[in-house]
């Protein structure tokens, strides 16, 4: 047990998510499987969000930070500590490669936090509670979570795909941490033992009422008292289950009214695993009123509950509508078996263009991470002109200079279609692949794919953002790269 | 100020395989049958070469690297060889290592052999590899087509074309090359088709469907070049010289500056200039009698009309659809099939294109044989709009 009711120096400052904008009916699933398990169909109502093939918690984390950051200066990121249970790499820190795909430049300190659905509320906690955060800088928890189902189960309806982050900092705080307790227990209503797959599951009954709703009263009771806090004057709760009537239940034995729970966003996004707690209290954010309290819940081997209250700065700094925009927008996709391709629970024939051996260089990507990470270009000092990819001479011929070149990054800036093509001959997981010139205002362009599922006629002169993604997977070596795409302005935002 | 070398080598002899699915044939076989017809229609021995150039492109599926191959097949007896490759322009470009080596005087007679065995990998269409450690690091998985393709939607947009119209123009590329193709014994593609069928092919990449790109060929063509003197000395009458030869690479800019906007192949129209130079050509529709350009999409036969001049700009589609081009039309182009028609076997194909314009100087061309020709144009890309390398050759009689 660990508890403090004294308000650290550090608070919310801003917010960010990313809901992918793929989505399947829930009864799309159930229907596939009614011949196998007819009683899924029961619980079988709205949609959850699904990862596009190039997306995983390493690029949806670059998502949430991005819009979390908004326009304010990367450079003053000095810590980043990234949250899943689904990390691309179980040794490679995942959390370094965010803070390079996002701009921040070299003295930052990164850490991963896994290992349970409680790293989420854990990195939280962890980021408010640090004690190195100087004035002026800035703080980001990220977390992002991609659980893969077997086909049929429960948790294929339950689970979502999403990131969210939060900054934080000592000045213009939104959200200011009142009171936190934290309990640990080791109560294994469900786990996924390491390089598995899938998760396993004691019965849901006992889980609920034996776990979370045994455990959360007492945390709560005394996390109010000792904040001074009446349970009535909680404004919103957040509760990370996977039903809103779950969620309730949980709130209503904590002596919560269940009124006060926040949706636990089942409709559009599905259950985020690590990142919920964060997601619901980004969404939490976007109309939270100033000095209302919202107590944030996480579970998983035990119990966090962390109590805010908003602040009269978020009138200010209001953080972008992101969720409920991406609730409201997204694409759903009735095709069953491409889900289940992306999932990686089903093997296409790929046919001889996959072959292709995807090794990667690594002192190359070394010597080139900031080119393919950070998206740096290379900006000519003597005549201006921004390059990509960054070479020794200048490419301008009326210019030639010799290493002159200053960094300039590209992945912010606001880009048009000079060309482009849909290809249906090169491999691609989600044919036909698209890809062109794009070219960035301010100068420099990219041979680029384009990528988010809608095929939205491409036409050239259309605007165009960029997002860090999958590139390949090397199936041989369980390496994955990952680069720039352009986003099309027409399939949303 | 270097002049060129405008009439300072002759060809002499040159051959080429049949083009197509060799399946029963090796890169070594296709060889020999090229060099056989060669060395017969120069008229000199084997132990006359004093060099020799290779052009290849994918030498890990094909001979393997070196020039040793060609050597080998050969049975060449141990004079300089040199491996040369340049993507598609690989055959120019030993074409040049060996009219260069004439005109310079280091030799008397040199060979230039262009091979490509594509039809060894599993692979339908080109086979995928490495385009160098860095730049599978970021480049899109991307196929020649679909780089290709990108010229379609920049050039209509620039140009305000109905992509309606543009893909009728682009029709009328293959169609007129499977006509011309149908009349080439080598070829390997022989069937007509009509604009219906062109059009209501599958694509392949947006907006080129399966009649815009061009064979995937096994083949080879080979060159053999000497000065003008010595071709006289050997009792030629019909002696056909190398007005010009120019080779311009990429220097990054389209990849990586503004002042490229897609529509065209920079490299096309600069190494075009050089060459009208060189041949001392002024007004190259009115003097240039037939073209083989690089067709290895119809979109790029139609933009590159427009690179080499021959149509003015944004005027390519309507001088495709009324006939321009054609057979019979101002500026016969692809009278052989074109690499739409006759084949793409990437190291042989620069060589094929000035073996028809050869055979046509000479009045050697059969059915396809085209009256009064003096100047012939061949333009070989290697590459992809986007980064690349362009072979303007311009051959012609020896007046």
């Amino acid at each position: 047990m660990a508890s403090d009711t004294t308000p650290p120096p550090v608070g919310i400052t801003g917010c960010g998510a990313w809901i992918p904008r793929r989505r399947i009916a829930r009864k799309t699933i159930a229907g596939a499987h009614a011949w196998f398990n007819p009683a899924l169909s029961g619980g079988a109502r709205g949609r959850r969000a699904q990862a596009g093939w190039d997306e995983d918690s390493v690029t949806m984390a670059v998502a949430a930070v991005r819009g979390a950051l908004g326009g304010a200066d990367p450079a003053r990121v000095s810590a980043l500590w990234l949250a899943s249970t689904t990390l691309p790499f179980a040794d490679r820190q995942n959390a370094t490669l965010v803070a390079e795909a996002c701009g921040v430049p070299g003295p930052v300190r990164t850490l991963d936090l896994a290992g349970s659905l409680r790293a989420g509320t854990g990195a939280l906690l962890a980021g408010l509670l640090d004690g190195g955060l100087p004035a002026g800088a800035t703080a980001v928890v990220a977390a992002a979570d991609t659980r893969r189902a077997k086909p049929a189960s429960a948790d294929e309806l339950a689970f979502g795909h999403a990131a969210a982050a939060v900054t934080l900092g000592r000045e213009g705080v939104i959200a200011r941490l009142l009171a936190w307790r934290s309990e640990s227990e080791d109560l294994v209503d469900h786990y996924r033992a390491a390089g598995s797959d899938h998760d396993y599951r004691w019965e849901e009954r006992w889980a609920r009422d034996e776990g979370v709703v045994r455990q959360a009263p007492p945390v709560v009771r005394v996390l109010l008292e000792s904040a001074g806090v009446a349970a009535a004057e909680v404004a919103r709760v957040i509760v990370p289950a996977a039903s809103a009537g779950d969620a309730q239940r949980i709130a209503k034995a904590c002596g919560l009214a269940p009124d006060r729970v926040v949706d636990t966003l089942a409709d559009g996004c599905g259950h985020a695993g690590a990142a919920h707690p964060l997601l619901l209290l980004a969404r939490c954010l976007e109309d939270a009123e100033p000095g209302e309290r919202i107590l944030v819940t996480g579970f998983g081997q035990g119990f966090d509950a962390l109590l805010f209250e908003v602040t009269d700065a978020i009138r200010d700094r209001r953080p972008a509508a992101t969720i409920s925009e991406a609730l409201a927008g997204g694409w759903e996709d009735d095709n069953y078996l491409r889900f289940l391709a992306f999932e990686g629970n089903v093997e296409l024939e790929t046919g001889i263009r996959a072959e292709a051996d995807l090794k990667t260089a690594h002192s190359v990507a070394y010597r080139s991470h900031a080119a393919v990470t950070g998206l740096h270009a290379g900006r000519c000092t003597a005549c201006g002109t921004v390059q990509f990819p960054p070479e020794r001479v200048c490419v301008n011929r009326d210019c030639g200079a010799i290493d002159r070149m200053e960094p300039y990054r590209l992945a912010d800036r606001p880009a048009r279609v000079v060309s482009f093509t849909r290809d249906a001959l090169a491999y691609h997981p989600d044919p036909p692949v698209e890809y062109g010139m794009v070219e960035f205002e301010g100068g420099g362009r990219l041979l680029a794919e384009f990528t988010e599922w809608e095929r939205v006629p491409l036409a050239v002169g259309a605007e165009a953002r960029l997002v860090f993604r999958i590139k390949d997977q090397d199936r041989i070596r369980g390496f994955r790269r990952y680069f720039w795409k352009a986003v099309p302005a027409t399939r949303g935002e | 100020m270097a002049t060129g070398i405008k009439d300072k080598v002759a060809i002499i002899g040159m051959g080429c395989s049949r083009f197509g699915e060799r399946w029963g044939d090796s890169a070594e076989d296709l060889m020999v049958e090229a060099f056989t017809e060669a060395l017969a229609d120069a008229g000199v021995s084997k132990t006359d070469i004093g060099a020799a150039w290779l052009g290849t492109s994918y030498e890990e599926i094909g001979v393997g690297k070196s020039a040793i191959p060609l050597a080998t097949a050969l049975r060449l007896p141990n004079i300089p060889v040199t491996r040369v490759e340049n993507l598609c322009a690989s055959g120019s470009e030993a074409v040049r290592g060996a009219a260069y080596a004439v005109a310079a005087g280091a030799c008397d007679i040199a060979l230039a052999m262009g091979v490509e065995k594509l039809k060894d990998t599993g692979y339908g269409g080109l086979p995928v590899r490495t385009r160098g450690s860095f730049n599978d690091l970021w480049m899109p998985s991307m196929s020649a087509p679909g780089l290709f393709a990108q010229l379609a939607s920049a050039y209509a947009a620039k140009h305000r074309a109905d992509p309606r119209d543009l893909k009728r123009a682009m029709a009328h590329v293959s169609v007129k090359s499977h006509r011309n193709g149908a009349l080439n014994e080598k070829a390997h593609l022989r069937r007509a088709v009509t604009e219906e069928q062109v059009l209501a092919a599958p694509l392949v990449a947006e907006p080129l469907g399966v009649f815009d790109c061009c064979g995937v060929s096994d083949g080879a063509a080979c060159a053999i070049v000497t000065t003008p003197e010595i071709a006289a000395s050997l009792g030629k009458s019909m002696v056909v010289t190398i007005k010009a030869m120019q080779i311009a690479a990429s220097d990054g800019a389209e990849m990586s500056h503004d002042t490229w906007d897609g529509t065209t192949v920079a490299n096309t129209r600069i190494a075009a200039a050089r060459a009208f130079r060189e041949a001392g050509v002024r007004d190259p529709a009115a003097e240039v009698g037939a073209i083989e350009v690089h067709d290895c999409f119809s979109i790029t036969e139609l933009v590159t009309m427009e690179d080499l001049g021959f149509s003015t700009e944004g005027r390519a589609i309507r001088d495709v659809l009324d006939g321009r081009y054609d057979h019979d039309g101002a500026v016969p182009c692809q009278i052989d099939g074109g690499l739409k028609c006759f084949g793409h076997p990437i190291g042989a194909s620069g060589i094929r294109m000035l073996y028809e314009l050869y055979l046509q100087l000479q009045g050697r061309a059969g059915k396809r044989q085209l009256p009064g020709l003096r100047l012939g144009l061949t333009h070989n890309l290697g590459g992809a709009p986007v980064s690349n390398v362009a072979s303007v050759n311009i051959i012609g009689r020896l007046e």
